[in-house]
């Protein structure tokens, strides 16, 4: 196959690649606002005995160019569904959801010429180079092979694999896998690319190179991030998050506005009598305001909650009950996860036994 | 469109975008390659998957040359034996397709081909190029010992046998991916080989000729895809060398059909077979 001119001139922006100005002539149309957009998004599965099994139930989904999203849930709360959906890899059984400008119903080789995709069990060719698992896909994405050898090239370099290049994938580590995967859900330059659960199973510094390879992706190309974790400081670190549980969206917004929405600070207090000051502390705070007393000590909800404790502390001392600590923690993404789900997620989440069966196609 | 989020802009072609027929061609040609790459990365089993139809050549054949004398079969047995070996070669790599669409779902690989924006159909086009590329390479080591059975290196005769060989690996690819595409686990497809595999090869007429059997067993041979595909090797070598016409083979109402028809009802079998297994292939979730 001759390369035809085409071969070397990408159609979308050049990802990992410099030179970013000269290829805005070359985009066909505006942007649409949104990367993601669903409404009333319904996956269901015939389950066991005739029944119907709902793994997502009606979701509406918004998420804007160039930013990082973070999908939270538990283990079975729908997120790999509603991304193998998004990518339209499966169809939804009701709803529409437009990815990258395209229906993922009517024109699903659109979305997956524009979306890239870093499966939670992610598998390479294992008998393969990691130069040759990458080639094969270029050639799937309908690449030319000069172009396509230059993107492998590319890729390899941008996720610091280059060396090993010639080695097969059965002798790279966890983490050398996870980021050859990463380096060929970029082979195509997606605009938005899907992570599910994208470090899982990896080690501290491993999970903190993948982190820095998508930080960097997002900085230099715009490329839209879809990640779903149940790792909550990775959602912290997110522009904006999406809450599901058991197939229904909670919470949608930004970290700080999730948070900010459930307001208030815990305040813990640890007295010489609790239960004494727990009269003092609902006299002196706003009202509406149930202090507790747990294992923990005096604890509760206020708004700023660190500028109340010298005025709490006063008071107590006022009435001569002696104040041996006292703490003020801002809302965590748990908090908001259990304000929104009634349940921790962390304590949600059960055992590690994760089937690899999965999803069969 | 419920909300102006969701509309999709009008125009998002462009025109230096590679056709839609060039793009499924390398999506074929990326399969090829992978099947390629593999068999070359593991030299040790290609060589021990070869080795078997070279075993049964020269020791079984050589054995039982002394027994059965040329006159019964037209030929000596070794070049009696020889078409069904090359089958033999051929039929293992094509019937691997099928084993490694299954495990390649089970490991996951299979869904990431499904993120390529080529149709399904084209993902199935590709394992059947594949597996009938790999096929044709093995078989064309083993067709290199033709001198040794007692066949002339004749460029024409040389090219029928690769076609052959091409059109029934072809065949039996297909055949294995239908079976694939409705099997769920890898262990129920080898057990099912297990069971069939040793009926089709002795129904095949490479070992012995189909007329010594009873009626019964001949007409399972007409239907066993691997017979014909002997049977149109050993035709081939009929057709370049009339001295060395062998035992007859497939017989449709008790007389031979001609040599394009039987190749014809391979190469549609296999096509059906093919067709088939798109349909079930396509089917989205």
């Amino acid at each position: 196959m001759q390369p035809h001119a085409g071969d070397d001139v990408p159609a979308q922006a050049l990802l990992l690649t410099a030179a970013p100005t000269d290829h805005d002539t070359t985009r066909p149309a505006p942007e649409p606002a949104y990367a993601i957009s669903t409404r009333g998004l319904v996956k269901a599965y015939p389950g066991p005995d005739g029944t119907t099994v709902h793994a997502v139930r009606g979701l509406d989904l918004d998420v804007r160019q160039g930013e990082t999203f973070a999908f939270l849930g538990p283990n079975g709360a729908g997120k790999s569904t509603t991304i193998a959906m998004l990518c339209a890899l499966a169809r939804p059984t009701a709803g529409r959801a437009v990815v990258a400008g395209a229906d993922v119903l009517g024109r699903p080789d659109r979305v997956r010429r524009h979306v890239g995709m870093l499966f939670q069990h992610s598998a390479l060719d294992p008998d393969l180079t990691a130069e040759q698992n990458l080639y094969i896909h270029t050639r799937l994405y309908g690449m030319g092979r000069r172009h396509a050898r230059r993107r492998v090239t590319d890729t390899l370099e941008a996720v610091a694999l280059t060396g090993r290049r010639r080695s097969p994938v059965r002798t790279l580590s966890g983490g050398m896998r996870r980021r050859l995967e990463l380096a060929r859900g970029l082979l195509h330059e997606p605009r938005i690319l899907f992570l599910d659960e994208p470090t899982t199973g990896l080690d501290p510094h491993a999970r903190a190179q993948v982190w820095d390879h998508l930080r960097a992706l997002r900085d230099r190309h715009g490329t839209t991030l879809f990640v779903t974790t149940h790792y909550l400081e990775e959602a912290e670190n997110c522009d904006r998050l999406a809450i599901i549980d058991a197939g229904r969206l909670v919470a949608q917004g930004t970290p700080a506005a999730l948070k900010a929405a459930i307001g208030d600070d815990r305040v813990v207090l640890r007295t010489g009598d609790d239960a004494r000051a727990r009269q003092v502390v609902r006299d002196t705070a706003p009202p509406g305001t149930a202090p507790t007393v747990d294992t923990d000590g005096l604890c509760l909800r206020l708004p700023d909650g660190s500028a109340w404790i010298p005025r709490l502390c006063a008071a107590l001392a006022a009435h001569g009950i002696p104040v041996r600590a006292a703490s003020a923690t801002p809302p965590t993404l748990d908090d908001v996860f259990f304000h929104h789900t009634g349940r921790s997620l962390n304590t949600a989440r059960p055992p590690q036994t994760r089937s690899h069966s999965g999803r069969d196609a | 469109m419920t909300a102006p989020a969701l509309r999709a802009p009008a125009t998002a072609d462009d025109g230096r975008e590679p056709t839609r027929l060039r793009r499924e061609l390398r999506a074929i040609h990326g399969l090829v390659h992978r099947d390629l790459l593999r068999l070359s990365s593991q030299p040790t089993h290609t060589a021990l998957m070869l080795l078997q139809p070279v075993l049964y050549l020269f020791i079984l054949g050589g054995g039982l040359a002394a027994l059965i004398p040329a006159s019964t079969l037209g030929v000596g047995y070794q070049t009696y034996l020889f078409p069904g070996m090359l089958m033999m070669t051929v039929q293992t790599p094509a019937i691997m397709v099928g084993i490694r669409l299954i495990t390649d779902r089970q490991s996951g690989y299979l869904r990431e081909l499904l993120m390529a924006p080529v149709s399904r159909t084209t993902l199935l086009l590709g394992s059947c190029a594949g597996g009938t590329t790999v096929a044709a390479v093995q078989g064309a080591v083993l067709l290199a010992l033709a001198g040794a059975v007692g066949l002339p290196y004749d460029p024409l005769l040389l090219a029928l046998l690769m076609a052959g060989m091409i059109l029934a690996s072809f065949t039996i690819t297909a055949l294995s991916l239908a079976l694939a595409v409705s099997l769920q686990r890898a262990e129920v497809f080898h057990m099912l080989l297990g069971v069939v595999m040793m009926p089709l090869l002795f129904l095949s007429g490479g070992f012995f000729p189909l007329e010594s059997l009873p009626g019964w067993a001949r007409a399972l041979a007409a239907v066993n895809p691997i017979a014909y595909g002997v049977d149109l090797l050993r035709r081939s070598i009929t057709l370049r060398l009339p001295d060395r016409a062998a035992a007859a083979g497939i017989e449709w109402f008790g007389s031979r059909p001609p040599l394009a028809l039987e190749a014809a009802a391979l190469a549609s079998a296999g096509a059906l077979a093919l067709l088939w297994a798109a349909h079930r292939f396509k089917r989205p979730e």
